[in-house]
Parts: structure tokens; sequence; C-alpha cells
């Protein structure tokens, strides 16, 4: 039997020596004793541990770098069994390298638990330690110097320092503790394991802090627990804000009850006199009737169907307003929806690239769609789009008129069924329609087409190649079909 | 007599609290460690103080001014409302912020304001109290900023290249609420600021040309708040706004806030105490949306009217209506049935998906995990535990109900 005494103040190191001697002597877990060094022994009476000779048989150890880090947090826990638990799994890693993995083993789970409770330690110790300021005398120009005081569960002291010095970089500070301190000048940072005394400091800001813990409090939504589960009591007395909290409590229902007991009173006189000044205020000018800019001005606020709600914004035509070919797509995408312009997304990138390609100036054209709002089903973090609906296409037909009437194209391009049906009223199959010019009514020429984004389905391959190719001849008629008209 | 700065943060966080987000995570890691200056960052955000209606503060969240020219019927600022008013000059904001962090009080600063003069005023001072921190005092802590709808995009711009996040409150989950509500605001105007917004963010997460890299842009990016039971809406237009919200916008956070009497209450709301329990309801409800696979229909598919079960939570709500789809054998079933099973959350199913390779699981393996055996146990099986006909039991629901209880009159 070995008995194995360490200081056990959050040191791997320590520990790690004795493990690592055990192990290469073959010393089974069961067979040692660790213990912690009392506050009380002082470290110095205590006797340098007897440990093995190791064996020649046994070589260099390695562990996996997970446990190096559930060590590192374990080991800065404040129960006693620690050590043991530590060198049991290091034993058992030697022949269960996946042991780390097994979630559901008693000792991964003890010591994952152990883990969790240093991790919540230190998430507290950087929550609730409070600064005071030691007053310096004016005009000293020196750094500004704080203090503070907390009490962790563990040992981790050590471990929690660092976080202190990335956040408070240009000040000096000291925090003490009974499981030792920590503390900062600007150059360097210290710490150490001897516990350290309770320093008696006021400061006066201390008083706003509370001002904004009573205030920020909602007493119509008191929930004792839930702030007890997260600020444990054990907290309270180093907080200064925490000797607001039960008069906080006492008085919440009265002051609600106060509150609702008020009948409204009457506004004061500066809501009249905003309320006057908005009534007063000239109405946006009204765009001359008749043009496109006031129609599209009118179907920002487009009622008639119900897309309008879920849609970010109308996307209206685009293109001017003497244009010989007017191009109809489907609906607004994603993209479109943001920025309020019609193919801008990867269809109009697909469109842009085809009419680049035949030389084809895109700014000469008026581009809109049959639906002017985007319709899609909220999936995740994305929007899948949807189809209009013939209700939809229907309300939004009245829109395409008018832009078709003030527009006045000499050829209207069909991109998708979703168009020619909105153009023509007629449901039907896209290939007996498509590359040849007809006739529509007001004498113009009506030119269908696939629309872009069924390019972008395809998978690459033949396919896709012979459709682009396709496209591309259909956008080249319409381009001499437009030059005939000119 | 001018106010003195105490009394004018009293006024001025209570005319902040009723915005729920507190949250200081998700931004880039920063630290003043090799550049001096105050202040850091580290993905998670911290909880500095709990309050006792259960809530965490981490931001140091006031308004710059509390006076307001528009006239909200569910807002403490609205301009018919006698609360007194107060307002914080910039320098003031900037050293109550510096010195509270510097006691470690708060992760940063919230801050939101009343609209003064016009929007883009409004939203100019505040950009400004976010551009002294950062600049002139090297202030590398959270800043969250409310932006002001309607402001002008050089504006909101400008603000994203300082704060870690942006928000716009929708307020209410349909159009004609707001309409009823909030008369001066324009939801189509907020969901053109969201739109805008996230495609800036977009833009700056792309890498530059010259530069090869991504520039800084509301790192956390944006969230929205929408108040609880002001209005008529029910739970299942409200989680189909925030699913729309989620999906054209990508918001980090859908807030919702039960909607709480506030002091010399406009007479067209109820004055009742706020529906925290439908509250967290939605909470849990949105969690499933976003991190279980479920969709909105689904959620609220429990129940005739689109409401919400306020007895059970959302996902035990939806098993005790799709029974035949349990129970579920813990060692064979997929992530995504997994998720499903009352009990299990995404951390717990993580750590099954890790075990089972290396075992086949049975309850004690489950206790050891954390799990509540009570609660899963008629959903599941593993070796050694079939539910035998307990999935079928009539009275199941009735062993999840919560104890009837007297209420208290308020």
């Amino acid at each position: 039997m070995y008995t194995v005494t360490l200081k056990g103040r959050g040191d791997l190191g320590e520990w790690r020596d004795a493990a690592r001697a055990f192990l290469q002597g073959g010393v089974l877990p069961e067979r040692i004793v660790w213990e912690a060094a009392g506050a009380a022994e002082g470290l110095f009476a205590a006797e340098p541990n007897h440990l093995p000779p190791p064996l020649p048989q046994i070589g260099p150890i390695s562990v996996p770098p997970d446990f190096i880090k559930l060590a590192g947090a374990v080991i800065c826990h404040s129960d006693p069994g620690r050590f043991s638990l530590l060198y049991r799994l290091l034993f058992r890693l030697m022949y269960q390298r996946r042991l780390l993995d097994m979630l559901a083993d008693v000792d991964v789970v003890v010591a994952r638990r152990m883990a969790k409770t240093v991790g919540r330690d230190y998430h507290k110790m950087t929550a609730f330690v409070r600064f005071k300021e030691i007053p310096l005398p004016q005009d000293s120009g020196g750094r500004r110097k704080f203090v503070a005081w907390f009490e962790p569960d563990h040992f981790i002291v050590e471990r929690v320092a660092p976080f202190f010095q990335r956040r408070f970089n240009d000040m000096d500070w000291l925090i003490a503790t009974p499981k030792g301190a920590a503390s900062w000048d600007g150059e360097t940072l210290r710490t150490t394991d001897e516990p350290a005394r309770k320093p008696h400091l006021k400061d006066e800001t201390e008083d706003l802090w509370r001002t904004y813990y009573a205030s920020i409090f909602n007493p119509a939504r008191l929930k004792v627990k839930a702030m007890t589960s997260e600020m444990p009591k054990k907290y309270w007395k180093n907080l200064p804000e925490a000797e607001l909290i039960p008069g906080l409590i006492a008085n919440a229902e009265r002051s609600v009850l106060e509150m609702a007991a008020k009948a409204a009173s009457e506004p004061l006189p500066f809501h009249h006199r905003l309320q006057e000044a908005a009534a007063r205020a000239p109405a946006a000018p009204e765009l001359p009737s008749g043009t496109l800019a006031s129609l599209k001005e009118e179907a920002r606020h487009c009622t008639r169907c119900d897309l309008h709600c879920m849609a970010t914004q109308t996307v209206f035509g685009d293109g001017p307003e003497e244009a010989t070919v007017m191009v109809v797509g489907e609906q607004p995408g994603d993209q479109e929806d943001l920025a309020g312009k019609p193919f801008v997304g990867p269809a109009g990138q697909m469109f842009n690239d085809v009419l680049r390609e035949a030389g084809f100036d895109r700014r000469s054209l008026y581009v809109t769609n049959a639906v002017k709002h985007f319709k899609y089903e909220a999936r995740g973090k994305r929007r899948i789009h949807q189809k209009p609906n013939m209700g939809e296409i229907q309300q939004c037909r009245w829109w395409l008129s008018r832009e078709m009437e003030l527009v006045k194209p000499k050829l209207v391009v069909a991109m998708g069924a979703t168009a020619y049906f909105a153009l023509t009223g007629e449901k039907q199959k896209l290939s007996d329609v498509r590359s040849k010019p007809m006739p529509m009514e007001g004498g113009r020429t009506l030119y269908v087409t696939v629309h872009p984004s069924y390019l972008l389905r395809l998978p690459d391959g033949e396919q896709k190649a012979a459709e682009l190719l396709r496209f591309t001849r259909d956008i080249e008629s319409v381009q001499s079909l437009a030059r005939s008209f000119v | 007599m001018k106010k003195s700065l105490k009394e004018r943060l009293a006024i001025l966080s209570d005319a902040a609290k009723y915005d729920a987000s507190c949250a200081s995570s998700g931004t880039v890691r920063r630290s003043s460690a090799g550049s001096g200056g105050l202040g850091s960052t580290e993905g998670s955000g911290i909880c500095h103080a709990y309050a006792p209606d259960g809530r965490c503060i981490s931001l140091l969240k006031i308004l710059m001014t509390n006076f307001c020219i528009y006239d909200c019927a569910y807002c403490i600022n609205r301009s018919s409302s006698n609360v007194e008013r107060a307002r914080f000059s910039v320098e003031e904001v900037i050293w109550l912020t510096l010195e509270f962090y510097r006691r470690n009080y708060i992760e940063g600063l919230f801050l939101s304001s009343g609209i003064i003069r016009s929007s883009d005023h409004t939203m100019e001072e505040m950009v400004r109290i976010a551009r002294e921190l950062r600049t002139t005092h090297n202030f590398r802590g959270y800043i969250h900023l409310k932006s002001i709808p309607e402001a002008s995009p050089h504006l909101i711009e400008e603000a994203g290249l300082y704060a870690d996040r942006l928000s716009l409150n929708i307020e209410l989950p349909t159009d004609a609420g707001i309409a009823r509500y909030a008369p001066e605001k324009q939801p189509a105007g907020i969901r053109r600021s969201m739109g805008a917004l996230r495609l800036k963010i977009e833009e700056m997460g792309d890498k530059t040309l010259q530069t090869k890299r991504t520039r800084r842009f509301a790192p956390a990016g944006q969230s929205t708040q929408m108040i609880v039971g002001a209005d008529g809406a029910n739970d299942a237009t409200i989680l189909g706004t925030s699913a729309r919200l989620y999906g054209s916008y990508g918001l980090k956070r859908v807030y919702y806030s039960a909607f709480s009497p506030i002091p010399d209450s406009s007479k067209n709301l109820p004055l009742i105490k706020p529906p925290l329990m439908r509250e967290h309801r939605l909470y849990q409800a949105d969690w499933l949306y976003r991190f279980y696979g479920f969709n909105v229909g689904e959620i609220t598919s429990t129940r005739a009217d689109g409401m919400l079960d306020l007895d059970l939570d959302p996902k035990l709500a939806w098993a005790l209506g799709h029974r035949e789809q349990f129970p579920v054998d813990v060692n064979k079933a997929e992530r995504e049935m997994l998720l499903r099973v009352p009990g299990l959350g995404t951390k717990t199913v993580k750590s099954i998906l890790s075990s089972r390779r290396f075992t086949r699981l049975r309850l004690e393996d489950l206790k050891r995990l954390g799990v509540s055996l009570k609660k899963v146990q008629p959903f599941i099986t593993v070796d050694g535990w079939t539910p035998h006909r307990l999935v079928d039991r009539p009275d199941l629901r009735a062993m999840f109900q919560p104890k009837p209880e007297q209420l208290s009159l308020l």
C-alpha cells in the first residue's frame, strides 16, 4: 500500500508527477491512498512522498489530449476523491483508449460532472467578482487600482486569473479569496494559492449599481426561484446589490397592485402638440398619376392578396418606360425580396450571363414578374420558394396589365408557365408554346421560354449544357425579334 | 430642477426593462490583453447578476432618453403616458458603461432610446456613443444597439461597425396588430430594414477582393422582440411570424415578452398579470423549431385553437398526440427521432449517439447521462426496458400534468 500526500490546490503538476511514477511502477489504483495536505499542517511539514521504482518493461506513457484537459479541470475540484479518480481513469486509459468517449461509464460520468462543477465555479467567479476602487490622490496620473473579494468553492483562482487579465488590462487589480489570490499591474499576472484576507473598502459607484439593479427589476414578473438557481444565496454576501433583494421581493406585489389601481391619466400637453403636428405634417408629394413611378408607389402598398404580410416588400418591375421588350418572370425570390429589385438573385445572375453572351443589354429591357411578392415556406434558417396559386396570380395580373399599358412593349417574353398563364390566362405545356413568336392582344408579340431557375435546378451534365444552349438560342431569337420591331 | 444622475438612471433603466434581450453571447473573441484598453468578449456571455424576476443582468440596459414622439399603446414611453421623463448626455452613458464595466457589474451596453426629433437624430446620438466607446476609450466589451426604424442606411451601417448586435423590434406578430397599437410604426418598413441589415451582414461576411478577409459588422447578428398577450394573436400566429423572421432575415433570436402591465397604462390594453407560462411555452416551441427539427405546424397541431398547452411542454404535448411513433428504441433510432423523445435534449442525444457506439444502453446508463427516467420511460425502449402498454394508457397525460393548485388573485 502506498500513501501519497499532495498539496491539492489545483496544481495538476504535482499529481501528474506522482501518477506517472505509480503507473511506471505498475501500481494498481486500489493500492494507493491519495491525501490532500490539510491547511493546518502546512506544506513544509509534509514528508516527501515514497514512490515506487519504475518497472523496466513499462515504456513512456501517453494519454489522449482530452484526458489532460479533463484532469486539468477535475484537479481544481475540492473533493478529496479527485486524485484517486483521476488515477483510476489514467490506469484504465492504458487499455481502454477510448474510455473518455464512453459517456455513460461511471468514472467518466463522475469526472465529467466534477469538471462541470469546476466550470460552473469558474463561470460564477467571472460573473460575481465585484471590484471596488482604491481611491488614489487626485492627479496622481497613474493607473487606477481595484480590489475584489470572492469566495470560490474550488481551487480555481489560477485558472480564472487570465480571464481577468484579458478583460481588465488598463487597470491594476487584485482578487483576494480564501483559496488564493491573483493580481495584475499592467505587466505581470501574479497568482498564489495562499489564503488571502478580506479587504474592507467602500466604493460609491455601488450606489448607482444598486439603483440600476432595483430599477431594472420588473415586480410584475416575480420569479424568485429562477433567480436563486442562478445566483445562489451563498454568493449574496459579497454582492453589493444583494442587500436589496428581500425588500424588492416583499414590495413586489404591492407595487403591482398600486400600478393596476391607478387609472390612466390624461396625457400631458406635449402629447397633444405632437399629435397635432403629425396631423399637420404634409403628406408626401403625390407623383403625377399615370406614370410608372406612381404605379410603383401604389404597388408598394398593395394588399390585394395575403402575400404582402409575409414578404419584405413589393418587388416591382424595373427598366425603361419605353422599352420595346418586356420580360416577365414568375415571382421574386429570397434575394429579390430583400433587395426590392427583380432578377438579382441566382436566377437573375444566370439570366444576366446569358444576356451578356448574346450581347443583349439588360438595361434596354423592362423586367418584371407575374407576382410581385415572394411566396415561400420558412424552413429553419432558409426560405423555400413556393409556387404562387391561381388566385394570387390573378390578383397580381392587375399590376401586370397596368405595367403593360404604360410600357407598351412590342414584344413580351414569358419565362416559365406562371408568366405564360398570367399573360394569356391559358394553361399550356411549356414545350407546346416555347420558342415561337405568337400574336397576343394589343397587337403585341408573345415569346415563351423557360424560367432561368429551371436551368439552375438541373444537375450539372449534358442535359444542363443542352438546356442552357437552348435557352441562349431563345434569348438570341428574342434579340433579333426585338431588332425587327425597332 | 435638473434630476441627478442617480434619479435619471432610475428612470431610464426602469423604462428599458420591458426589452427582454440581455444576451451578450455569440460575438467574436476580443481581448484587451494585447492592445491595452478595457474589455473582452469570449463567445459565451456572462450574466453578472439576477434580479428577483429571474432575469439575468448582463448588460447595462438603458434608454438614452424616454421622451418619444411615438404613441405605441403597449409602451411605457409612449407620448401620451405620464411617466417621468429624462435624458442622458452622450458622455454620461459612456461614463456609466465604463465605470460599471470596470467593477465587473456588466458585459457591456444595451442602448435603446425613445425617438426624439427624428429617427436620424436619435440614431446619430446612439452611434456616437458606440463610436466613442470603441475609438476614444478603446472599449472591447459588448455593445447592443437598438436600431431606430426608418433611420438612414448610412447610420445603420456605421452602427454595425461598432456594435456587436443590432436589433429592431417587430413588437406585435401581425401587421394588423401593429397598425392598431403602434400607429406610427410601419411593419413593412421594419421588415425592409431587417432585410437590408441581413444583406449588409452577408456582404461584410464575404471576403474582400483586396485583403481576402471578412470585415467586422455586427458579429453577433440581429435580433427582435415580440410582445405576447397585448393583442389577440394566438401562438400559431406568433410562431409562424417567428419562423418567417428567422428564415427571412437570419435573426439570431426572436425574444418573446409577456405583456406586462405598465404604469399609466393605456385603456386599450389588458391590465393583467403577464402571461409568463405562455411566454415560457413559446420559448420552448421556438427551441423545438430551431434545434429539434419540428416545424411550426407540428408544434401547434395539438390544440384546435392554435394555442400551446400551458400544462405540458410542447414536445411532450406533441408526443402524447403522436403515440403511434413511440416507443423509440434508444439503441437504434436515428438522431431526428431521438430528438423528438420527451426528456431527451440535444446534448443528451449527442451523448447517446456517442455512447452507443461502445455499448448497448440500459436505463442506468441514461440516468447517468442526466436523463429524467420518469419522463422518458413511457416513450422509449432500451436494453432491459420496454414500456409495454404505457404509451397507450389513457391517463398518460394526467401523469405529466401538474397538480391543480389554488390560484392567487394576482
